[in-house]
């Protein structure tokens, strides 16, 4: 299968995804879109407290200012495609990838599997956080799990174990 | 089988209810509906076909198409997916061309009732719930008909967040936005609804309308909102009309509407938005989606919703089609090949697939008929989804009191068929002589966000469409 275009599968390649730098991914966490297509969408720019996500217009992809993220999280909230991820690289033992996840949640503390955007499982992953629907500012919980550093930009989603 | 735990609906206990199918005693929930009820029974054929005798099940689940046609308490031809399940009531399969009752009565509805209304509305999805509300608070008189039992249309089961403008409801759920509109509409005191209700023909000055399968009203109405929708499309393989073959809306009205999942194993067709959001809610249902077969070479719908379902394991099978499905009386297993760029089919590249049912996602096409009924021009787009009637800048199609709104003048989104529905709204109540300044404003507004709406690359197609069926008039 061509796996070269995200149109034909579906995912991005780490090197199609606007990525902070190492050192501002230590400083603490921040926000990364996954959100290539234009299409008719404004809810992350809109709810920005500090106006850190840039967009020209409706159907304009949004693009992070990294450096005035302050990681709060909100619009990983809000975004209806469910396509914005924080990272945050400054735990001594891993990386926290907080992620969007409209299903049964994990218990903090929990060992799940860190899947890759296929859905395979590449990591074992620790739930550190987990916001409920009540909880969450824009009606989508949220689990924050830590992951060992060499996975920051590839478990984009997790599986509890059975 | 019903959904226990689900990580966004609740399904409250509903009152039990009693009823036969076939002679012996069922039970169902208070609310549901017929179809529904039975699905919770593992009773996937309703009926057989006329002169070939073939297993009929669920397809659309809304009433637009004729796959579920039972007969209730001896009436023949009975729509089972929007007739609400009742203590008592006797369901029986039907087969072949079926005899209509001997008891006259059970036919002949009385006399037909005559009511007046300056704005009739027909369907309550975003566009006609969108409009009755812009006529009502411009002061004009509305009631709305569905043939549904409840209002919203298709919004109930919209579990997603929608996309749009933040302010047009971006990021709210289908279901909550639905939730506000139906509440706003009831506490309206100039909108009169009418649920269970069917319009059946526009006529010069008057609607017929069919309620609750007993007896006919018919209104007379200054000015006529169509907001009619879409009905799901099939697509051509062996044994499509198998029952387990649902349209993905369909699926969608009875696990998110009524929390009943159609089995536990299923392939979706179809990598459009609806195949990909509908999948997604399977996943969330608890159902093993094995793939999305895409018969085109790249995924039609937001790449975003194709992300979430990718991350959650699920194949798009681009460049794949159906070959068959097959199975005794319901869907067993379905056989997909890889097709070329041309559509040809890869000689040795079949697989199977055990599942329980299949969902098509393959598109829809607007719900016209009344419009035609009515004498509105129509003219054929596929952009937009088939035949749509061609209307001016404000709604308004070729016949000076009807207006058409929402998917059912091309397949759209929510947030468009909302917009669209105020435009109609506000000129319906400026045309009657009740808006004024806050009425023009509104169809303004709602011209410039819905062009804002289809300026990206995703909307070439619509913007074009939109533009091509443009009456010249208004």
């Amino acid at each position: 299968m061509n796996e070269t275009n995200w149109k034909v599968s579906g995912k991005l390649k780490p090197g199609e995804i606007q990525l902070p730098s190492e050192d501002r991914l230590e400083e603490g966490p921040v926000a990364v879109a996954e959100c290539p297509q234009q299409i008719p969408c404004d809810p992350c720019s809109q709810h920005c407290p500090v106006g850190a996500i840039d967009m020209e217009g409706l159907n304009d992809t949004p693009t992070v200012n990294f450096e005035a993220c302050t990681g709060c999280s909100i619009c990983v909230q809000y975004c209806p495609g469910l396509a914005i991820f924080l990272l945050d690289c400054s735990p001594k033992d891993g990386c926290d990838v907080t992620l969007p996840f409209e299903f049964d949640l994990p218990q903090v503390g929990e060992e799940v599997e860190g899947l890759d955007r296929k859905g395979k499982p590449i990591a074992s992953a620790t739930v550190k956080d987990v916001r409920t629907r009540e909880e969450s500012a824009g009606d989508t919980p949220t689990v924050t799990v830590r992951v060992p550093e060499e996975y920051v930009n590839r478990v984009r989603n997790i599986r509890r174990r059975k | 089988m019903r959904i226990e735990d689900h990580p966004i609906l609740s399904f409250p206990e509903e009152e039990e209810v009693t009823f036969t199918y076939e002679g012996r005693e069922v039970t169902g929930r208070t609310g549901e509906t017929i179809a529904s009820a039975l699905h919770n029974q593992g009773i996937i054929e309703l009926r057989k076909s006329g002169d070939k005798n073939r297993s009929r099940g669920l397809f659309c689940a809304i009433g637009k198409c004729s796959s579920c046609l039972m007969k209730v308490d001896g009436v023949p031809n009975v729509r089972t997916c929007i007739t609400e399940v009742r203590e008592g009531m006797e369901v029986e399969k039907q087969s072949g061309f079926p005899e209509l009752p001997s008891s006259e009565r059970k036919l002949n509805p009385g006399p037909i009732d005559s009511e007046k209304t300056e704005v009739l509305v027909i369907g309550s999805g975003p566009a006609g719930l969108r409009s009755a509300l812009t006529a009502a608070r411009a002061g004009a008189q509305v009631k709305i008909v569905d043939e549904n039992p409840f209002l919203g249309g298709q919004l109930v089961k919209q579990t997603h967040k929608f996309f749009g403008s933040s302010e047009e409801e971006a990021g709210q759920r289908g279901i909550g936005i639905g939730e506000e509109l139906t509440e706003k509409v009831e506490k309206e005191k100039k909108i009169d609804v009418m649920t269970s209700a069917s319009a059946v023909g526009i006529y010069e000055g008057s609607v017929g309308i069919y309620v609750n399968r007993k007896k006919f009203v018919s209104i007379e109405a200054e000015k006529i909102i169509v907001a009619t929708g879409a009905i799901e499309d099939t697509i051509r393989f062996p044994n499509n009309d198998l029952a387990g073959v649902y349209g993905a809306g369909g699926v969608q009205t009875l696990m998110n509407l009524y929390g009943v999942k159609p089995g536990s194993s299923a392939l979706m067709v179809g990598a459009g938005n609806v195949g990909l959001i509908v999948a997604y809610q399977l996943l969330q249902a608890g159902v093993d989606v094995k793939g999305i077969v895409e018969i085109a070479s790249e995924i039609g719908g937001y790449f975003v919703h194709a992300a979430k379902v990718r991350r959650a394991g699920v194949p798009i099978l681009t460049n794949h089609e159906v070959v068959r499905v097959a199975g005794e009386e319901k869907v067993e297993r379905a056989t997909i090949a890889e097709v070329d760029e041309d559509g040809n089919r890869l000689e040795g590249s079949e697989k199977n697939y055990e599942i329980e049912f299949l969902a098509l996602g393959v598109g829809l096409s607007p719900s016209y008929r009344l419009l035609h009924h009515a004498g509105c021009e129509l003219t054929l787009d596929r952009r937009l989804g088939g035949y749509v009637p061609r209307k001016g800048p404000r709604m308004k199609t070729s016949r000076e009191d009807v207006y058409a709104a929402g998917d059912v003048t091309g397949v759209e989104e929510a947030t468009s068929a909302s917009l669209e529905g105020a435009i109609a709204g506000a000129d319906a109540a400026i045309t009657l002589g009740k808006g004024g300044k806050r009425e023009e404003e509104t169809v303004e507004k709602a011209r410039e966000e819905l062009a804002g709406m289809r300026s990206g690359p995703y909307y070439e197609g619509i913007r074009k469409g939109v533009k091509e069926v443009r009456l010249e008039r208004d």
